[in-house]
């Protein structure tokens, strides 16, 4: 229980383990700790932010979305008149070219009937001026009477 | 406990340190330096501590420079726990920087702790040890051979440790408010007039030794008290065995609060040695 030169030998050996400590324990674990605190925070830090960009991209999707969908409505609309439009059209035109083809057959059968006319009067009036010859039993210029002949066609 | 002891020679052999000196016929041991007075050496205590302390700084040492940043394996993870607790303690406590403060704090911790704890290893077993060896391997008288396992029983350990803390608060005195700050704090507190600087002297002299003074006998007092009880548990018998056992567990508490203590305590006084008041 007395003192002695121990104390001088433990004294040294104090020294030196903390100088031993202060130079090569504790700056290398303190260092690693505080690296790997920065890691941490760094870490948790760019979470945070990639969990903000998350919401971000997220509200900018569902923006987009409904502008799409917007904008495909828009089209579909645009489209929907569009073809009544069309329809619209050819129903016009449909109507104009029956109504053009109409008026053609009319014209046609018109031309017909005059042709056929004209042909009706040529053959009633050689008919007329033979029956005529025949009645009258004689010869009868045909050119000569002609203008008998014009005059009974006209009034047929 | 031998049964050719007596009750008391058996503690006092328990509580003797295994001494070296140097005599006019050599290196001599245990009773043969009586006479030799201041110079001789407790082995026992530099053994073990200088060996606990060996082994403290090769342990963290090793996983210093294998230290990594990202994923700490166990052992680093447990070294990290303690320099981190001991860190923690020396932030709060100590405004100030210092490269030397917190290593300070792990080593008086660990170290501290370590030799605590060999007060947990049966008070028999390394008395024993030793005696047989001494018997058989240098035909000496196993009652001559000494073994005191816990440096921190021995006065000059903690008194070495003090000494350590005390040199440190002088010098941060002095470092960080001169020689005439200290100096006027020696003598111009608590009473700030000429007439009181020898009261003052004589007051704060008391209190800057007092401090590794209570270190010393603080970690000292509380050690010695309980390896005594622990050989006093050991001569009472059988019954011996659920006493060592409640009073090992008590000691679970007890021997780290001891060294938190002793590294609290010498935070503290740094910290007021480097503040101005």
């Amino acid at each position: 229980m007395n003192i002695n030169a121990t104390l001088i030998g433990q004294f040294i050996a104090f020294a030196v383990f903390v100088w031993f400590c202060m130079k090569y324990v504790w700056p290398p674990l303190m260092a690693a700790i505080e690296e790997r605190q920065k890691k941490i925070a760094d870490g948790l830090a760019a979470s945070e932010r990639a969990e903000k960009d998350l919401e971000l991209a997220q509200a900018k999707a569902t923006e987009q979305l409904k502008e799409a969908k917007a904008q495909a409505a828009e089209i579909i609309e645009q489209a929907k008149k569009r073809a009544s439009q069309l329809v619209d059209e050819e129903t016009q035109r449909g109507h104009a070219e029956r109504e053009k083809i109409i008026a053609q057959g009319y014209a046609e059968i018109d031309a017909e009937r005059n042709r056929a006319k004209e042909e009706l009067r040529k053959q009633v009036a050689a008919l007329a001026v033979t029956g005529a010859e025949r009645i009258l039993q004689r010869e009868i210029n045909a050119e000569a009477q002609a203008d008998i002949v014009e005059k009974l066609v006209a009034e047929l | 406990m031998a049964s050719e002891y007596t009750t008391s020679e058996y503690i006092k052999h328990h509580l003797t340190n295994a001494s070296m000196c140097t005599t006019e016929n050599g290196i001599a041991f245990n009773k043969a330096c009586a006479d030799a007075g201041f110079w001789q050496w407790h082995v026992d205590t530099l053994a073990w501590s200088i060996g606990l302390g060996l082994l403290f700084l090769f342990i963290f040492k090793r996983v210093a420079s294998k230290a990594t940043t990202g994923v700490p394996g166990k052992m680093q993870a447990f070294v990290e726990l303690v320099v981190d607790f001991v860190n923690d303690n020396v932030v709060s406590t100590f405004h100030g920087k210092s490269a030397l403060i917190a290593p300070l704090a792990l080593t008086i911790f660990v170290w501290v702790l370590l030799m605590n704890l060999m007060d947990l290893v049966p008070v028999d077993l390394l008395p024993s040890i030793a005696g047989l060896i001494g018997q058989y391997g240098f035909g000496m008288d196993p009652h001559d051979v000494y073994m005191k396992a816990v440096p921190t029983t021995d006065l000059n350990l903690t008194f070495a440790l003090a000494l350590g803390v005390f040199v440190l608060i002088i010098f941060y005195s002095i470092k960080m408010k001169g020689i005439g700050g200290f100096t006027k704090e020696l003598t111009m507190q608590p009473f700030g007039h000429p007439i009181f600087i020898p009261v003052n002297f004589i007051l704060e002299t008391v209190t800057l030794l007092a401090r590794p003074l209570s270190l010393a006998l603080r970690l000292f007092g509380n050690l010695y008290a309980s390896e005594l009880i622990f050989i006093l548990i050991a001569t009472i018998g059988y019954f011996q065995l659920p006493l060592h056992f409640a009073w090992a567990v008590f000691h679970i508490l007890v021997l780290p609060l001891q060294a938190f203590i002793f590294m609290m305590l010498t935070i503290v006084y740094l910290s007021l040695a480097s503040e101005d008041h």
